[in-house]
């Protein structure tokens, strides 16, 4: 019989709470080095793309107060996490505005900069990519003419003589038959502009070299082991010569995953005779020289029947991936691999290309690839519906995936929520019931998007824990993954206590040291809590094992009658007790006088072992990924028919998580992602002009305020267990912005009839689209994008 | 040419020697230690770097350090009293209105500026009072009910 949990699937607040809200919490930035600190700036790239014809530093270098100074020529390795093309500076060439060529670290920050003034480099302007589908095509410049001798993943599938860094291809059923039985083809293209995650938090990183050539980085980061391999890989160190040490991080949402300003801070500081190195990126840089969300072209050709069912689905992804696409190619690859969005479509041909573009750097943001790819394929439905006078949820419930369909990869669905999600958002948004605008110029719309979305990441992505007894009965969880907010800390601290049967207050959870917290492959992916939650719970089986043997054995019992509850070990044979102060450190004396036991430390690991390998030229293969969390949003909208100004009323989320291990920390993933959402589908866009990034501010780069976000958002948690889940949990963080934006878009149709083929949703763009829609007197009106 | 500064820093007198052209927020973090106020911006747009300076909310990075001479400044650190939480604070975890956190000082700083001059605000008014504080996490709803249920703590 399944034992009833006691604090899994329980409220508890953030175990950091109090060090947050008294200031006490530190970050790197606030990590206290002294005097001898010296401070780094990056010479960055004005143009781009072009061959660097000479670079001079000496005069930079020879700066009263200048310490180290470094060039590619120094560091020329290539990093990557899926395909290595990426130097830590630029060598010969740069192939973005702000990419890195010089590296200055001096006695402070005035004179690292005034250091950069006096660096000269010479420029020879190639010509650049801009757009991905010239990108892709033939008469474009090559950005990366070695691609074909880049380290590479061997699922990642780079088109060697072009600009295609990755190319996943899905060929399933047969594309006549499904044309054939549709009733009605669409065929459009919608846009996705790049953003940025926006970390209140920009990227703070120090290094240091001491005496024994050791290196250790104090990073704000979601992948200290990753970044510990990659450095260490690029710059030729031993991984035992690298500690990376990530305190509190003040957010991700994938912008720190990965390797991205880490390698020059590192490189710096093996050139600082051991003085400790600080590099800072200013809000500026943060929105085009680390990472960013790429932009999306998709091309959508989609057949429906009369009644609603989908037959065939043509879909082509150009992604934007940017100067280098170490990350990203395998955004490009998840999108293909989910490319239908989460439905059962029999008929599939896709291509989902990874790009090289002279744009600013993509990589793994919050939903990696989902919300773009959800923008174009949510619309679509809808607009299909609506030319078949359909309604769209019932048209989603006809066509989503149920445990047992057949994915887009020829995967059989795992057990899901997914038509309970869309079902119960749609009724607590009171679809299809009347909603009075607040005056007469104002008209509003209900819209609905669904979503499904996999941890993208290798086949086998590894998780281990540890849990140390304390004298005193309390435990240190060890883990190597990072809490930047989601609630990692909580979760894990709430998986241990229920694990090993002792109060939450009595376990402490660490933050990441490389060179004493078990491994974890990233904090990505909405991976967490089920990979690295069940290595917690093997951890916690095996502390209690030794535990139960110990006293098993003093008290002459079998460890299989007794437990540990609320912090002391229960014999349900003898109804002995005793508290786990003192025994889980010192041992136990048996009734000789003898000692039996000692120090305990559990240890866990978790990897998913059954992922296969899907064919080049089709996509198949038996299993894609691990699993899939699905959901669905629903929106009401109001728009000011004179001004174009769309305000969200209120956004429901449901969402499948398995199991909710913290309801209330669930729903703040729902409530932030939703809040994310709708500020990419309202404000967000890097404008970007011949390469070089308009708005690199908050003042012309806005994100949502208080007052933008919407005063109702309702979360519905819905739980089909996962089977291989810590109490059946799948993850919950990253699906929870991708349905937003096509939800507001389809809400702002239904409004005032006018279609937003391009994010984000301005009123310039609804009042331009009302207008011409007036002017084609009551047709539909589509929008360009600006 | 350093300049002399005196202020009063969570209840304490302070004397600093500083560049003119440095802003408060680097003076509390680099020379007094207070490292609760987080530069987000520089530039006063994200309201991370939020305290009090004789009894306004202000967002330090953009007030020059000799602009504080002779001021009294509360920072996020001197807010709880003898191990007291503020209610703010204690809102705050209670209903959970931080998720990464790096945000947390500058809105619990809004907010007790919001409350000491309206105890009892509307929902409208704590969100007008925050707009000035980006959180990238939570969505702002979470900030909200402990803003208006600490107001109605203090009401009490």
């Amino acid at each position: 019989m399944k034992k009833k949990t006691t604090i899994v699937g329980k409220d508890f607040p953030r175990v950091e709470s109090r060090a947050k809200v008294t200031g006490a919490a530190q970050y790197v930035d606030d990590i206290q080095f002294g005097p001898n600190l010296l401070h780094a700036r990056l010479l960055r790239s004005p143009i781009p793309h072009g061959l660097i014809k000479r670079l001079d530093t000496s005069k930079a270098a020879a700066l009263p107060g200048v310490r180290v100074v470094v060039t590619g020529k120094d560091y020329p390795g290539l990093t990557g996490l899926y395909l290595s093309d990426r130097p830590i500076f630029a060598v010969d060439r740069v192939r973005f505005v702000g990419e890195p060529v010089v590296g200055v670290a001096a006695e402070t920050e005035e004179i690292a900069e005034q250091a950069l003034d006096l660096i000269e480099v010479e420029y020879e302007p190639l010509p650049g990519v801009f757009d991905p589908e010239y990108g892709a095509g033939p008469d474009a410049p090559l950005i990366h003419p070695d691609l074909a001798n880049y380290a590479v993943a061997p699922f990642v599938f780079p088109q060697a003589g072009s600009n295609v860094s990755n190319h996943f291809k899905v060929r399933k059923g047969n594309m006549d038959e499904g044309w054939a039985q549709a009733d009605l083809i669409y065929e459009h293209t919608y846009r996705v502009p790049h953003v940025q995650h926006v970390p209140l938090e920009t990227h703070v990183d120090v290094a240091q070299m001491d005496g024994n050539g050791k290196i250790t980085l104090w990073a704000s980061s979601q992948s200290p082991f990753a970044q510990r391999n990659l450095i260490a890989k690029a710059l030729g160190i031993s991984h035992g010569m690298l500690r990376v040490i990530t305190p509190y991080v003040g957010g991700g949402f994938g912008a720190k995953a990965g390797v991205s300003v880490e390698g020059a801070c590192v490189a710096l500081a093996m050139k600082a005779k051991g003085r400790p190195v600080k590099l800072c990126m200013s809000r500026k840089e943060e929105f085009y020289t680390t990472f960013v969300r790429q932009g999306l072209i998709a091309k959508i050709k989609m057949g429906m029947t009369n009644e609603g069912r989908i037959t065939a689905m043509q879909n082509t992804y150009y992604w934007d991936g940017g100067a280098y696409t170490e990350y990203g190619v395998n955004i490009t690859r998840a999108a293909g691999y989910s490319s239908t969005g989460p439905y059962n479509v029999p008929n599939v041909h896709a291509d989902s290309l990874c790009v090289y573009t002279n744009h600013p750097i993509g990589g793994a943001m919050r939903g990696f690839g989902m919300p773009e790819i959800h923008w174009a394929i949510e619309q679509h439905i809808d607009r299909m519906a609506q030319q078949l006078q359909l309604d769209p949820v019932q048209v989603r419930l006809t066509n989503c995936l149920r445990g047992g369909d057949v994915t887009v990869t020829g995967m059989v669905m795992h057990p899901t929520g997914l038509a309970e999600c869309i079902q119960k958002a749609a009724d607590a948004i009171g679809w299809g019931k009347p909603s009075r605008p607040s005056a007469p110029h104002k008209r509003r719309g209900k819209g609905i998007a669904a979503m499904w979305k996999a941890p993208a990441m290798p086949p086998n992505p590894g998780s281990s824990a540890t849990i140390r007894m304390n004298e005193d009965g309390t435990c240190s969880v060890g883990i190597g993954g990072v809490d930047m907010g989601q609630g990692t800390l909580t979760i894990a601290a709430q998986l241990a206590a229920e694990g090993l049967g002792v109060p939450i207050e009595w376990v402490r959870v660490n933050t990441v040291d490389t060179d004493y917290s078990p491994y974890e492959w990233q904090t990505v992916a909405s991976r967490l809590t089920w990979s690295m939650g069940n290595a917690i719970l093997n951890a916690a089986r095996e502390a209690k094992q030794q535990i139960l043997e110990a006293v098993a054995d003093a008290w002459n019992e079998k460890p299989d009658d007794m437990d540990i509850i609320e912090g002391k070990v229960v014999s349900y044979a003898t109804e002995r007790e005793m508290s786990l102060k003192n025994i889980a450190v010192y041992g136990i004396q048996k009734p000789d006088g003898t000692w039996v036991g000692g120090p305990v430390v559990g240890k866990g690991k978790f990897m998913p072992t059954y992922v296969t390998p899907l064919d080049k030229e089709t996509g198949q293969g038996p299993r894609a990924v691990v699993h899939f969390t699905t959901g669905a949003q629903a929106v009401e909208v109001e728009v000011d028919t004179e001004t174009g100004e769309v305000q969200v009323l209120r956004i429901v989320a449901a969402f499948d998580v398995g199991h909710a291990i913290n309801p209330d920390m669930v729903r703040t993933q729902m409530e932030g992602g939703a809040v994310q959402g709708m500020s990419t589908a309202m404000l967000e866009q890097i404008i970007l002009k011949e390469g070089k990034p308009l708005n690199p501010t908050f003042t012309d780069y806005r994100i949502a305020t208080a007052v933008d976000a919407p005063p109702d958002i309702e979360t519905i948690i819905v739980e089909v267990p996962q089977d291989d889940g810590p109490f059946g949990a799948r993850g919950i963080g990253e699906h929870a912005m991708v349905p937003t934006a096509p939800a507001i878009a389809n809400a702002v149709r239904a409004a005032v009839g006018v279609e937003i083929d391009s994010m984000p949703i301005t009123s310039e763009k609804v009042w331009l689209a009302m207008q011409s829609s007036d002017r084609a007197s009551g047709s539909k009106a589509v929008v360009s994008p600006l | 040419m350093k300049l002399t500064i005196q202020m009063m820093v969570n209840g304490q007198p302070v004397t600093v020697e500083t560049e003119p052209n440095r802003t408060l927020l680097e003076v509390l973090r680099e020379d007094l230690g207070l490292t609760g106020s987080k530069e987000g911006c520089g530039t006063g747009d994200c309201g991370a770097c939020t305290v009090h300076l004789n009894g306004r909310p202000v967002t330090s990075c953009l007030v020059l350090a000799p602009e504080a001479d002779g001021c009294e400044i509360v920072t996020i650190e001197g807010l709880a009293q003898s191990g007291q939480l503020h209610p703010v604070q204690q809102a705050f975890i209670q209903y959970g209105g931080l998720q990464c956190g790096i945000c947390t000082p500058g809105f619990v700083m809004a907010a007790t500026a919001l409350l000491r001059d309206n105890p009892n605000p509307t929902e409208h008014e704590v969100r007008e009072a925050i707009a000035g504080n980006l959180c990238r996490c939570t969505g702002y709803d979470k900030i909200v009910r402990a803003i208006l249920a600490a107001s109605d703590v203090a009401e009490r």
